[in-house]
């Protein structure tokens, strides 16, 4: 027979699909926990030690927290998710108000993570702390000339001009830091201080690891960024030219966020996702925030040696809801100051 | 063998009566519709959830400004990849020069790499505290004034220079196919060389042209990592803003059918640039166009104009990554080992392969269903498959979520006991349903140029003879249309290898790409650690571009497309 190439094409293409399905579906045996994570810092490590200890498997896919969300929303009560996990009070929130985790209480849990941190219903905990504040180039800036009780808003000084550098007006870090000014000074000031940002010539950068890169080449001599990125470059180079300063420490304090988890509404083993999330939120809670400089929500466990050496500092209070509600008018207000 | 085969085939019209010789055709109508209906489906979707609350949620702000931004970026990017693409093209064609043979496949090399390691690399080397920046302050003083790398004009330039390949291609395919006949006769005739370029050539290469250009702009237009590199807010950039800023899906599926008008347009643009011309490749196989030599000074002129197209897109990113993955490996031996790696590039490939058979079948059976039927309705149900390019990756991700799960609960509110079950995001299904759906444009691109310039005449003669259209399909058609099929596969295979947001919104559990890989790593800035996937997807997607080549040289070398 004349070889026919289109049905040998059709054939093989079935065939194709046919492996690919299958180790789609087959895979290996299901973990008993399978989670959503929007949080990308060595899962493996916590999980792993997890494993360990309690004998209870898990695995887990990464995404982005809105499309994970949508994902959990379309899949019902077919989702094979148990945990869901995020990054940012705001994204806990939404994912509370929208009906997609289940409440959870919890005595160890209640104990573990201060109020703030945590869903008044038990539908999320945080889990890890991160803090947005000012980094500078000591060879430029003396801290004495950062506004002690409102250091966000003293940025919008005319003698700042030319000087700033900042994330851009996508970044989620910067929607819900100007949630927490909206939520703190009400949105005719908030706008003030974005308008003064704008009006110092602020540098938009689109990433917070090139801003400390920008601050330590002296072509900005301060930004906002998560501390964590400032000592993972430390941990790095040594002699980086980029100190941390600790804002509104005689004021609100600094702007904190968190990532959290949430037990599945649809989950099928709701028992031993509360295990984990009470797990990482105790005994976890150093292999869950320690690789990635974060600061543990318990204030039983310690934060590790690199941003213990940045020195304590108050928190603002973080309050979810309002980031979650803000974020929008945040967005709306970014662009009206003309904010990109 | 071939001969009894032959023979066997030439038994089948004879026993069918002569009225059916084009039976066939209503069922390859139907296809091209089904086709377009199933790919569609999940884009409607969306556009009915963003009509379905409209007038509920406010506009972005600067929504007037996010649309000029995307009108001149699109314009920019396209006229850009036209200069460079078209140019290197006709370079690369009709003059010899040092180093030509090696550039003829470097200068597609760009493909390779995706958008999302692009964006922050070229950062990393320009912007403010990279190197390039650091010696010239080092040079000539800490206030040397360098142009903005952030900026609408900074992302014309990377975006012309890493997508212009799509031009390159499509361009230089229509230039040698055409060049054996057409060329030679206009040369008879007695035009001179640019004469016989500009009167003859161009115009035929038209809507090769025309398709490069659509899918630059469409690949421009559904583009989120690289322009929020660039600080570019476009109406793409809006939608993820809307929808992960306000926490509101159906004001962000408004902002995505404004992304559909675009490419509407853009379609709209490219059908109205090809206009109503048909250039069909006529007549016998003449020597050709015959490439000039380009000697000393202007040779190596040519050799360096190539190398500086090559080096944004494509040079400069790998240096960097390999840079990256050598620091890290020098401080670290271990760190760049990972024991799943070779699942990975796998799973990649895989994908990569299965997404672009299936685009490519799918792509030839509508352009011949719509050149048997060549009815109107046909036609715009074809024009409707290719509009998934134009839709972001992650819209079309939810559209296939929100579809079947539509279908889910009409099944279960059927009778029948649960639904669909977790059919999309339990298997790789849906990964490969979503791929089809963005990419059909590409190989339907490439699929429908090739089969533009077939004859009609021909493929008439072949029905009044008796033919059934599925054998004009296998032995009219597609033999003709050989090296638009190839260059159907090479596009979709880059873009599968390369993609991002379906594959990490619709993947099963323990279902990981090199794309997921970088991905989880990048996001968290960890370049160092990114840089090894990232290589490895920039090889994986080079494999389908060196095949590309070699089909486009045995083309070249042999003189002429079998016609």
């Amino acid at each position: 027979m004349r070889p026919r190439p289109l049905i040998a094409a059709a054939a093989g293409l079935t065939a194709l699909t046919a492996a690919l399905t299958g180790c789609g579906i087959i895979g290996g045996q299901p973990a008993d926990l399978q989670i959503y994570s929007a949080r990308h810092y060595d899962l493996e490590g916590a999980f792993g030690q997890f494993t360990d200890e309690t004998g209870i498997t898990v695995e887990f896919i990464s995404g982005d927290d809105a499309e994970l969300l949508e994902r959990l929303k379309a899949e019902g009560e077919d989702t094979p998710a148990d945990v869901f996990m995020t990054v940012d009070a705001g994204n806990l929130w939404n994912a509370a108000r929208q009906d997609e985790l289940a409440a959870v209480d919890s005595s160890v849990l209640k104990e573990a993570v201060p109020e703030d941190l945590r869903d008044a219903e038990g539908r999320w905990y945080g889990l890890a702390m991160r803090a947005r504040t000012i980094t500078y180039n000591p060879d430029k800036v003396d801290p004495a000339e950062f506004d002690a009780a409102d250091t966000y808003a003293g940025l919008a000084d005319p003698k700042w001009k030319g000087r700033l550098c900042m994330r851009d007006a996508t970044s989620s870090y910067t929607q819900s830091l100007v949630a927490s000014l909206i939520d703190l000074h009400g949105r005719e000031k908030a706008l003030e201080i974005a308008k003064g940002w704008v009006a110092n010539d602020v540098q938009i950068m689109s990433n917070d690891v090139l801003l400390l890169e920008a601050i330590d080449a002296g072509t900005c001599d301060v930004g906002i960024n998560n501390h964590y990125y400032l000592a993972r470059t430390l941990e790095e180079k040594p002699d980086f030219k980029v100190d941390l300063y600790w804002a509104s420490q005689e004021g609100a304090g600094t702007h904190v966020n968190i990532s959290g988890a949430g037990v599945v509404a649809g989950s099928d083993n709701a028992g031993e996702a509360q295990q984990l999330v009470e797990w990482l939120a105790t005994k976890g809670q150093n292999a869950f925030v320690d690789a990635n400089h974060e600061f543990p929500v318990n204030p039983a466990a310690q934060p590790e040696p690199v941003i213990a050496g940045f020195g304590e500092f108050k928190r603002m209070p973080l309050n979810a809801e309002a980031y979650g509600d803000l974020n929008a008018e945040a967005v709306d207000l970014l662009a009206e100051a003309g904010y990109k | 063998m071939t001969e009894t085969a032959v023979l066997a085939e030439a038994g089948t019209p004879d026993r069918r009566p002569r009225r059916s010789a084009g039976a066939g055709r209503p069922a390859w109508s139907a296809l091209v519709v089904l086709v377009a209906v199933v790919v569609a489906m999940p884009v409607l979707a969306v556009i009915l959830d963003g009509l379905g609350s409209l007038g509920s949620t406010a506009p972005p702000r600067d929504l007037p400004g996010m649309v000029l931004t995307t009108l001149l970026l699109m314009l920019g990017v396209a006229a850009g990849s036209l200069l460079v693409g078209g140019g290197l093209a006709w370079l690369v064609t009709a003059y010899r020069f040092p180093l030509r043979n090696v550039f003829v496949w470097l200068l597609v090399l760009p493909l390779a790499v995706p958008a999302y390691i692009l964006g922050f690399v070229f950062l990393s080397v320009f912007d403010v505290s990279g190197p390039v920046q650091s010696v010239l302050r080092t040079a000539f003083g800490a206030d040397v004034w360098v142009p903005e790398v952030r900026s609408l004009p900074g992302a014309i330039l990377v975006m012309s220079l890493s997508l212009y390949p799509y031009v390159y291609l499509l361009a230089r395919t229509a230039l040698i196919e055409h060049t054996a006949g057409t060329y030679d006769a206009a040369r008879t005739l007695g035009a001179g060389r640019g004469r016989a370029l500009r009167r003859v050539l161009l115009p035929l290469a038209r809507p090769s042209l025309a398709a490069g250009m659509s899918l630059v702009m469409m690949e421009t237009l559904t583009d989120f990592a690289t322009v929020q590199y660039f600080n570019v807010q476009t109406v793409s950039v809006g939608v993820y803003l809307v929808w992960k800023g306000t926490f509101n899906f159906h004001a962000a599926t408004q902002l995505a059918v404004l992304v559909l008008l675009f490419a509407v347009a853009v379609l709209a643009g490219e059908r109205a640039l090809r206009g109503r011309a048909r250039y069909h490749r006529q007549g016998g196989r003449g020597q050709g166009l015959q490439p000039q030599r380009l000697d000393g000074g202007r040779g190596w002129g040519a050799a360096a104009l190539c190398a500086a197209a090559v080096s944004t897109g494509f040079l400069i990113p790998v240096i960097q990554l390999l840079a990256w993955a050598a620091g890290g490996a020098a401080r670290n031996p271990g760190f760049l080992a990972d024991p799943r790696f070779g699942e990975y590039i796998v799973n990649t490939l895989l994908v990569a392969a299965v997404t672009a058979a299936a685009c490519v079948l799918i792509a030839v059976a509508v352009g011949h269903g719509v050149r048997l039927s060549g009815g109107r309705f046909v036609s715009s149900a074809a024009q409707l498959t290719t509009f998934g390019y134009a839709v972001p990756g992650a819209v079309v991700g939810i559209g296939v979520l929100i579809s079947f799960a539509a279908l889910d609960d009409a099944l279960e509110a059927a009778g029948v006991p649960g639904g669909t079950g977790l059919l999309i995001t339990g298997s790789v299904l849906g990964i490969l349903y979503a791929y089809v759906i963005r990419f059909l444009a590409p190989a339907y691109q490439a699929v429908d140029s090739s089969f533009a310039k077939i004859p009609m005449t021909l493929t008439f003669s072949a029905l009044s003879l008796g033919a059934a259209p599925r054998r004009i399909l296998a032995r009219v058609h597609v033999p003709l249309a050989r090296s638009g099929i190839a260059v159907a596969l090479m596009l979709v295979a880059i873009d599968a290898v390369k993609e991002l947001p379906i594959v990490l919104l619709l993947r099963p559990f323990g279902f990981t790409t090199a794309s997921v890989w970088v991905y989880e790593l990048a996001r968290e800035n960890f370049w160092e650690k990114a840089s090894l996937p990232a290589l490895v997807i920039v090889a994986a997607a080079i494999l389908p571009v060196l095949v590309l080549v070699r089909q486009a040289r045995s083309v070249e070398t042999s003189g002429k497309v079998p016609a």
